[in-house]
């Protein structure tokens, strides 16, 4: 119970990065500032195209930005490292292996010190707690599209990575299949802790999932709109019919019509 | 069992239907020799048969290994470096539509006598192309997020080739090995067709050629497609050993 502020895990500080294309400059993040607390999870949103998958990649370090500076528990982010987990809307499973070999594929990487033993039963734990509990030995095409992406959340948090980055992890899953993943979310959060960003096209998804959510502006993408959301720790589906929940839903709309408006004129 | 059976029953079939087109028509055996002429003419030559069918095979072998080799070096370079793709594909397209036939003397006054060797580079030369190709193809379309999984993780190059794009590509490269086996009996036999006392199955054909025994090259040519067969089923068989987790069950 600390008065101070929480530690920021995830700092984006006065962030721009513009791609060199073919046909010139094209900038699609300027002067981006946000954070992360430890153990907080943060949604992005904006109109398609804003730079959203750009910010996942920053973050990762994959890319370096242009201007600005990324930390990551208080390190600033030169390369890439292992103590980042990753989950796209493809769940790019390698077909090759079965699921637990798939979800064991980053202690393959990561320097660890877990024997062979203690990497399968760290897997186990975590496909159980997605429930994917008998289907160790399967292969990826023997699963559907929701289990895959089950699949790859345990891949992505298998080796206790510090950050989470999630990036439209749900898009490609029918409505209801995405309603279990939420839940299936709150459960691992609950369990295992960490600190994520979720990028997101689903309003809904980003009020009922994050503590906060981010709009970002259109191209090239800046903080426009910023709003904490409350709900208790591991909410209920209905909570998002609640007129409060409405309310929020309605006022990120607005804002992302704003953005899509900008994007536009900006073209 | 019925796996086995069901292409044997095909190839009787294919046999008597032979036979009796040959009897029907009473084609003399200068015009198309039938099975009952062929097993004789095996008989006679049966020792020659298993000689030069072994000339014939380990030359194709070791030609379709050489091809591999160079076609998969080729494919990787190919594969990550779109400057060294955009370089290298018009003189491999090239280079490919050569017809090989065209080169079989060009190499025979190369390398003089030596059989074995101007047979293997022939082999190697017309089969390395769809190997080249297709490991090119599987790692240039790698989508981008497999790599990252892995980059994101802090993994060298290296390691994601091992990981990810090789296995990734086996399907492709399997795929391309069939094509790349019944081309390297091609190339082998151009060459020992036209190499003067060469050995192998191409050289027992010419001999038949020469000799005016036809039902003999007809059985060289039996010959040739049991070792096709043969050679294509062992491919078959490192495929679902290398890449059977490309083959979805039919359930």
């Amino acid at each position: 119970m600390s008065l101070y502020k929480k530690k920021d895990t995830i700092i984006i500080k006065d962030v721009t990065h513009t791609y060199k294309t073919e046909t010139g400059l094209l900038p699609v993040i300027k002067n981006l500032n946000m954070s992360v607390p430890e153990n907080g999870f943060t949604a992005v949103v904006g109109p398609s195209g804003c730079g959203k998958s750009t910010l996942t990649k920053l973050i990762s370090g994959l890319l370096q930005p242009d201007e600005g500076e990324v930390y990551l528990g208080g390190e600033k982010i030169t390369t890439p490292r292992p103590t980042v987990g990753m989950a796209f809307q493809n769940p790019v499973l390698l077909e090759w292996r079965t699921i637990i070999k798939n979800v064991m594929l980053p202690l393959e990487i990561v320097p660890n010190k877990l024997n062979s033993l203690e990497k399968e039963q760290r897997a186990k734990q975590l496909l159980s707690l997605v429930g994917l509990e008998g289907f160790e030995e399967k292969k990826p095409s023997e699963l559907s599209g929701g289990m895959r992406q089950r699949a790859s959340l345990c891949r992505a948090l298998v080796h206790k990575p510090e950050v989470l980055i999630l990036d439209e992890p749900f898009g490609a899953l029918d409505a209801f299949t995405r309603e279990d993943l939420w839940q299936v979310m709150h459960n691992l959060r609950k369990e295992e802790p960490f600190t994520g960003i979720l990028i997101t096209h689903d309003l809904r998804e980003s009020i009922f999932l994050a503590d906060e959510v981010v709009v970002l502006s259109g191209r090239p993408a800046s903080k426009q709109f910023f709003v904490k959301v409350t709900k208790s720790k591991i909410p209920k589906l209905e909570s998002l019919y609640t007129s409060k929940s409405i309310d929020l839903l309605k006022s990120l709309r607005k804002q992302i019509e704003i953005a899509q408006n900008q994007q536009e004129q900006n073209k | 069992m019925r796996h086995i059976l069901v292409p044997l029953y095909a190839i009787i079939i294919f046999l008597v239907l032979w036979e009796l087109l040959v009897w029907v028509n009473e084609w003399p055996n200068y015009k198309m020799a039938s099975p009952s002429d062929i097993w004789p003419a095996f008989w006679k030559f049966k020792v020659l048969f298993f000689q030069y069918g072994w000339d014939t095979l380990w030359r194709t072998v070791v030609g379709l290994f050489i091809a591999v080799l160079c076609g998969v070096f080729l494919g990787m370079i190919m594969g990550f470096s779109k400057v060294l793709r955009e370089a290298i594909y018009p003189l491999l397209v090239g280079f490919n539509a050569i017809p090989k036939a065209t080169v079989v003397p060009i190499i025979a006054l190369m390398f003089v006598g030596q059989h074995d060797l101007n047979t293997i580079l022939i082999a190697f030369m017309i089969s390395f192309f769809p190997i080249a190709v297709s490991v090119s193809i599987g790692l240039s379309t790698l989508e981008p997020e497999y790599r990252d999984i892995l980059r994101s993780l802090g993994a060298s190059k290296s390691l994601i080739f091992w990981k990810i794009a090789l296995p990734k590509t086996l399907p492709e490269f399997f795929g391309a090995l069939k094509v790349a086996v019944t081309l390297a009996f091609i190339g082998t036999n151009l060459m020992e067709i036209v190499s003067p006392h060469g050995r192998g199955l191409g050289a027992l054909f010419d001999s038949g050629k020469t000799n005016s025994d036809y039902p003999l090259m007809f059985a060289v040519l039996i010959a040739l497609a049991l070792l096709g067969i043969g050679l294509y089923y062992v491919v078959v068989v490192l495929e679902k050993i290398f890449a059977g987790w490309a083959e979805r069950s039919s359930d």
